[in-house]
Order: structure tokens, then sequence, then C-alpha cells
């Protein structure tokens, strides 16, 4: 068959760059490799389904594909061994174990690495595989070694398989094997795949065809310890009996190579396409077709679903903008006809309302394209809980519900480190291993659920557990040593509270205090610096809940516009505390150090934002200042401020983008008149 | 201009194969799974089906031996484009009522031969005796 795609045809440089569709390949590849770790993890070994196993075949059946496409050898190389193991476990040859779950989730971190690497350009060494390879072969080939006279079946690489019946014990020989006529160029090849398909079977090396054309015969040598009727009996898995002749051959035919097949990878099944149904290869194939080798497959997730589309981050991002544009103008617009009569322009009251709907709803479908849901952090505890409780010996089930609920894109992308450490920490010290567990009277199982809800225009992620509960007692003796000064009489709340201090998160905390600490200022910080807020609540013995609240997008923001001078300045409406006004005269200088305000017990600094900004200001002004306190980062200051104008949402607009980073100024706004207002840094003005 | 339908559940392998049979001139049909790529066979007259057999909805083979059945398509050539080249998978290709396999991974010229040499032999076919594949027949063979 090596001659038939050569023929006159020269090769066409189709002069195509594969690289343009990398970027499809490697979304394509990270979503089946996501899917190949959520199935996996959802096999239970002692009872898999066939979905679950055709589903992980599948997956890593996809990638290799794609990556065989575009040239990556190593993941190329990586799927393949997993694909073949994959395979003989979804057909039952081989049954799933703990330990080659283990591999295999070993094997999908590796094929992310590889991926990840080959995404970022290729620069840098592929980490090394060879290991994983050889495991992945050596679970391929355990259960096989009954098979008489393997040890000369060079070509067992599916090993362990086989239902079918092997020869008995015969002793090797090399036999001359005559196949034909031939009805198509692939039968011949079939015959061949035989030999490496079946273990046992031995070694055919094709001796010659009868060239002139692909249709007639072909003589095979074959070395092989099966008797000569089992070898035929299996040929007639492609060919009629009538058409194979088996000759013992005394002498081993050592000089016999292997015709070279010129084109292995395409060739015609024959030229009478439309007849086939009457070929004599069809009662076997038939059978095979709707036996176990023919699998129909579901995906499980419609991640390809042609109902969807692929667009980049910054075609929407930039639609964002266009409509945060539009509902500026329609805000100007509004204010400026506030002065209109309804009488005399009802038109143009009437369509500017009608305008005002529109835009509110194209403001919230286009937000909608940014958001995607919480599965997509939800989705990477199961592996990091299973790998965790293996390590520290616990037994954890992890419940997830609300995974449908959306987020903004870039809020997902921020809240997953967050929330891995919450998700850790309840591990690690929030539930008991199993003896401590029964002896408190309860489950050996421990549950940590997760959960996501709206409520309103923020998102409520809840991390719970069922495990020993913070220790107020022993809380506060830490507190105590770290010197962190305690009112009387504080309530649990205010002594939960305690372990988001930054000295809090030390290694020792966590063995002295069998609660939570580690980091847990660093989620605040986080939490915090998204605009949302942490709580916290717990019942020692029964265990913890922590409430993360979180606005639905970073685009829109609850602000508190300020003016100082003749500007006007936003501040998150999150980071403000209280606002009152003041006196001049109670701020007081400190000489080098700037200016401070006593606040009940407390000292704050003062930050004056005229001086700060440099805004010109008249003398009356500073008469009457307004201060406003503010907090980020665990500390607060005292703002100054000419007036207060009022609360509502603005679209952020990033500095960055059209000019360049200012310190002390997180973003811009457009207001309601058109003017730019800039939304300050309150981390910056706390520093 | 010649239309080839081009079924694959990878985005990516489909958009390549799409992109290289464009640029060589031929109209392009997509198609996700068996089901949308039997779908789009029957909204539009295809000269060549080229299709993955692992395919979630409906397999390559299904779709292969379903389309083999609509007269429209009792002589069109359609091509399987497989990552293995067994013997199994021929078979069963075969049986469906393929014209011939693709192994994957090809490269876009070597897809654009393909193509052509296929598209070119069905109309070779289509004026050739219906026996000119079976030479050989005539021949004794004894076991």
């Amino acid at each position: 068959m090596g001659t038939m795609t050569n023929q006159g045809i020269p090769r066409i440089d189709a002069g195509i760059d594969l690289s343009q569709f990398f970027a499809v390949f490697f979304d394509e590849a990270f979503e089946n490799l996501a899917s190949y770790e959520s199935l996996l993890l959802s096999a239970d070994p002692a009872q898999t389904d066939g979905e679950t196993l055709n589903g992980i075949f599948r997956a890593a059946h996809s990638i290799k594909g794609g990556a065989a496409m575009f040239g990556f050898v190593d993941v190329t190389a990586l799927t393949h061994e997993l694909e073949t193991l994959l395979d003989l476990v979804r057909k039952h040859e081989i049954e799933l174990s703990t330990p080659m779950v283990d591999c295999l989730l070993a094997s999908g971190d590796a094929l992310k690495a590889q991926l990840q690497r080959h995404q970022a350009g290729g620069a840098g060494e592929p980490a090394p595989i060879d290991h994983l390879l050889a495991t992945l072969r050596q679970l391929a080939t355990q259960p096989s070694a009954t098979a008489p006279g393997a040890s000369t079946a060079g070509t067992a690489t599916t090993a362990g398989s086989t239902a079918r019946k092997h020869a008995t014990a015969e002793q090797t020989r090399t036999l001359a094997v005559r196949v034909g006529p031939l009805l198509a160029a692939f039968e011949i090849q079939s015959l061949l795949d035989l030999f490496d398909d079946i273990p046992g079977m031995g070694n055919a090396t094709l001796v010659a065809t009868d060239n002139v054309g692909v249709t007639d015969y072909c003589d095979l040598s074959v070395v092989t310890s099966c008797s000569s009727s089992d070898l035929i009996d299996l040929f007639t898995f492609y060919v009629d009996r009538e058409k194979v002749s088996v000759t013992e051959s005394s002498r081993p035919m050592a000089d016999v190579t292997q015709i070279p097949d010129s084109d292995p990878g395409f060739g015609l099944f024959d030229e009478l396409v439309p007849n086939v149904s009457a070929k004599p290869a069809d009662s076997a194939t038939t059978d095979m077709a709707t036996g176990a080798h023919a699998p129909k497959f579901d995906r499980h997730a419609p991640l390809n679903d042609s109902t969807t589309l692929r667009v980049s981050v910054e075609k929407i991002d930039q639609l964002i903008n266009l409509v945060g544009e539009l509902v500026i103008t329609q805000a100007m617009l509004a204010q400026n006809a506030e002065t209109l009569s309804p009488n005399q322009h009802g038109g143009i009251v009437a369509g500017l309302a009608d305008l005002e709907r529109s835009t509110r709803d194209l403001q919230d479908s286009v937000m909608g394209i940014r958001m995607i849901p919480m599965s997509f952090v939800f989705n990477r505890f199961p592996r990091m809980l299973r790998d965790l409780a293996g390590k520290l010996g616990k037994n954890i089930e992890l419940k997830t519900s609300g995974e449908a609920t959306e987020l903004d894109k870039g809020l997902i992308e921020k809240i997953t480190d967050p929330l891995t450490h919450l998700v850790r920490n309840s591990v690690d010290h929030g539930i008991e291993i199993p003896a401590d567990r029964i002896a408190a009277g309860k489950s050996p199982h421990g549950t940590i659920a997760l959960s996501a809800r709206h409520q309103g225009s923020s998102i409520v992620i809840e991390v719970r557990d069922d495990g020993r509960g913070l220790d107020r007692d022993r809380i506060l003796a830490k507190a105590i040593e770290n010197g962190i000064p305690l009112p009387d009489g504080m309530s649990d709340q205010d002594v939960w509270q305690l372990i988001f201090a930054p000295g809090f998160s030390t290694a020792e905390v966590v063995t002295d205090v069998s609660g939570r600490g580690v980091g847990m200022d660093v989620v605040k910080r986080n939490i915090s610096a998204l605009g949302g807020s942490v709580e916290l609540d717990s019942t020692l013995g029964h265990g913890t809940r922590v409430l993360v609240r979180l606005p639905l997008t970073l685009a829109i923001m609850d602000g508190m516009s300020v003016r100082v001078g003749g500007e006007v300045y936003i501040l998150p409406l999150a980071s403000v505390i209280e606002t009152f006004k003041i006196d001049p005269s109670k701020i007081k200088s400190i000489p080098g150090k700037g200016h401070v305000v006593q606040l009940r017990q407390e000292y704050l600094p003062v930050r004056l934002l005229a001086r700060m900004f440099d805004v010109p200001q008249p003398a009356t002004e500073t008469d009457r200042s307004i201060m406003i306190i503010v907090e980020a980062d665990g500390k607060r200051s005292a703002l100054v401020v000419d007036e207060l104008m009022g609360q509502h949402q603005v679209v952020v607009k990033n500095l960055e983008a059209s000019y360049r980073k200012v310190e002390g100024f997180s973003g811009a706004t457009i207001l309601g008149d058109g003017r730019v207002g800039l939304i300050l840094d309150v981390g910056y003005l706390v520093a | 201009m010649q239309s080839i339908l081009a079924v694959d559940d990878s985005a990516s392998i489909r958009q390549m194969v799409a992109f290289t049979l464009k640029n060589a001139g031929y109209n392009v049909i997509e198609a996700a799974d068996g089901k949308e790529g039997l779908a789009k066979a029957r909204e539009n007259t295809v000269n060549l089906v080229l299709t993955d057999q692992n395919m979630p909805l409906m397999d390559g083979i299904t779709l292969v031996k379903t389309l083999r059945g609509l007269p429209m398509y009792a002589t069109t050539p359609m091509l399987i484009l497989t990552t293995e080249s067994s013997a199994e998978m021929k078979a069963l290709g075969k049986a469906a009522g393929a014209t011939g396999w693709l192994v994957k991974p090809f490269d876009p010229a070597r897809l654009v031969e393909v193509v052509r040499k296929v598209i070119g032999q069905h109309v070779l076919v289509a004026t050739k005796p219906a026996t000119a594949g079976l030479r050989g027949l005539g021949t004794t063979w004894e076991p």
C-alpha cells in the first residue's frame, strides 16, 4: 500500500503556520485536563462505571491528538502511555487501583507542567517524565505473565489483555503464511496489527506482496508458538479462512527484513466504496463493532459545545468599557434633563427614561459575559483534599454547592488563593484524625462543605468544616503571649478576629493553638483588597465556618465622592468606617511626623488631602473640615476633606491603560457631569 | 467550488483542517461531532467528508455509516482521521463504508495532498467499470 499515495502527486507546501492554532489547542487541552482530573477523582477504584472511564480515556486521547498535530512531542509521549493504559482500563482488561489513580493524577500534573511550558513559549528544561512513563508502562503490563510464549512475543505492548485463546505451550517456530487474494491493502496491515494487539501470538514480518496492485497476495513470515489452527482462527478476524495457507518452515527466516511501509499514515480501503457491505471481513468486524471495542462516548462536560463561542478577554473588556462610557453619557444626559419641564419636553424625558432602562439592561448583560461559575475554583479542591487528607491520614469528604454561582473572571482568579488557604486550614487544623473524631463521638469521616450564593450585589462563599473548632482560651493565651492588648469581656466574635492579626500567623501557632492562624491575615488582606469581607464563626468541638463576602465585579464599585478644593475624589465605600465634622484645632501636629487626631482612646494619623495632592483651597474652607476614617490592611487613617458629595456606583477605569500608574490612586471614573474623578487608593493613604 | 465537511470535536484540529483546506481552495463546512456533521451534510451537498473517529454524541464510524445510507452520499469519498492506524479501526471504517483513513498527526501540506488525491480518485472511480478493483479474484487458492 506504500505505493498508493505518492503517485505523481507532489507534496504541496500549504504554507500554514500551525502556531496560530496553539491558543485554541491550549485552552482545549487544559479543559480536557481539568475534566480528566475531576473524572479521576470521582472514579471509585472499587466500582468504576464505564462512562467515567471512557471520559478519562477520551480526555487523554484528545490531548494526545492535538499535541501530536501541533508537534508537542513530550506531551504526545506521555499521553500515549496514558492512553494505552486507560484503554485497557476502560475495556476492563486491567482494573483501576488506588496506586494507579495516584500515578494517573501525577501524570496529569506532569502534563499540565508540559503544556504550561509550551504555552509560555517552551523555554526552560522540560521536567523529566521517564519515571512516570516507566510506571505507566508497568501498570499497563501488570497481570500479563500468564500467557504462554509471552517471552517470545516481542510485541506484547498490550499485555494483560486478551480473552482470546492462546495455543497450548508449543515450541516457537517459524511459519510461512500466504494470504490472499486480498481485497484491500488494509487487510495486510490488519493482519500485521493483530500481532501487535495480541500478546503471545508472536511476530510477523511481511515478506513480499504481489505488488502489482494492493489487492493480491502477501507472504508473511511468522515466528510464533501458537498452533497453526489458532493462527488461522485469528486471521479469520479479517480474511476468509480459505484465503490463508500456513506452511511450516524449518529454518528461521533471519534474512527477511520488513518491507518498509513508505506511507503508513494514509490509505484507501478500496475502490468500490458503495459495495463494502458485501465484503468478507464483515462478519468478524460487525461483531466487534457491537461489542466492547466500539465504545460510545458521552462527553461529561459539554465544553466544546458549538453553542458557545470563544472570545478573547480583551474584546470583552473593550465592550465593557464602551458600555461604561455609554452609562456615563446616559447619566450626564439624565442630569442635564432634570431641568427640563416634562410638559414642554415630554418626548425627550420619556426617551431618556427608556434610555436609562436599556442602558442598565445592557450593562447587566455585558457584565454577565465576564462572569464565570464558581466551579472554576471549587473544582480544584477535590484533588487538593485527596492529596492533603492522604498525607495527614484523615478521612475527609468534600461537599460543594452553588458551583453555578457566577462571579467576575477577575475576582475568580483573585479569590482562588485565599479560598485555597481557608480549605487547607480546615483540612490541616480543623478536621481531626479519625481516632480523635471517634473519641469525640463523631463520625470518623470529616466533612468540609463549600458553598457559594448570591446575596444582593455580592456573592457569599462559605467554607465550613465539622472539625474541632476554635479554642477561645488558647487564642486569648496566645494573644497575651504575643503582647496584644485585650479589653475585658471580649465577645467570641472579637476573639475570632484575633486570628486575623498578623502576629498570629506563625508556625508555632499552628501547633500550639489547635485552630487556624496560618496566614489568616493574608487571607483577610487579599479579600479586603477586593472590596470584600471575612467573617468567622466557630464552636469548640463542632467546627468552624468562614464566610467570605465579595462584590460581584471589580468593574463597578460603590464609591463615596468627596470634594477637596475644586477636585472630586472617590473613596471605595467598603473602606470608609465613619465620617464626622471636626474642629481643625483638634488636629495636632507632631514635628517631622505629620498630624494626628485623637479619636476616642486612639490617636490616628491625619492625611490632609488638599496638602497631599496640592489642591488650592480657599482659606475659609479649612475652618469647616470633614474627617473620614478609612481602613485598609488593618490600619486606619483620618482623611480631611472639604465636603461629602454623595454615594454612588462608579465604573472603574484603569489609569495604567490610558496614562500610567499614579501613586495614591487606584483608578479613575467619569462623574455624572462628565468630569474625571480619581479613585483614592486607601492602602496607600493608610501606609 | 468543492465542499468538504470537516468533523472533529477538537476545535484546534478542526480549525487547522478548515483553514488549510480553505487556503487550498475548498469550501469547508465544520462540525463538532457526528450528529452536527450529519445535520450539516443533510443541509449541504459535500464532495468529501473528513471525520475524526472519537467524538461525543456520534462517532466518526457511525457518521460514515449513516451518511452512506443516504442516496446522496452513496459514492461520496469519506476519510476517517484517526490517531491510531489500528486494524480494528480500519476494519470498522471499512465496514462502515469509509473510503480511507488518514493518521493524525499530519501536517497541512499532507492533508491537502491527500484531499486532492481522494477527490481526484473519486472522479476516476466513477468513470471506471465497477469490477476494476477486484482484480485477482479469479485466482484459485488452496488453504
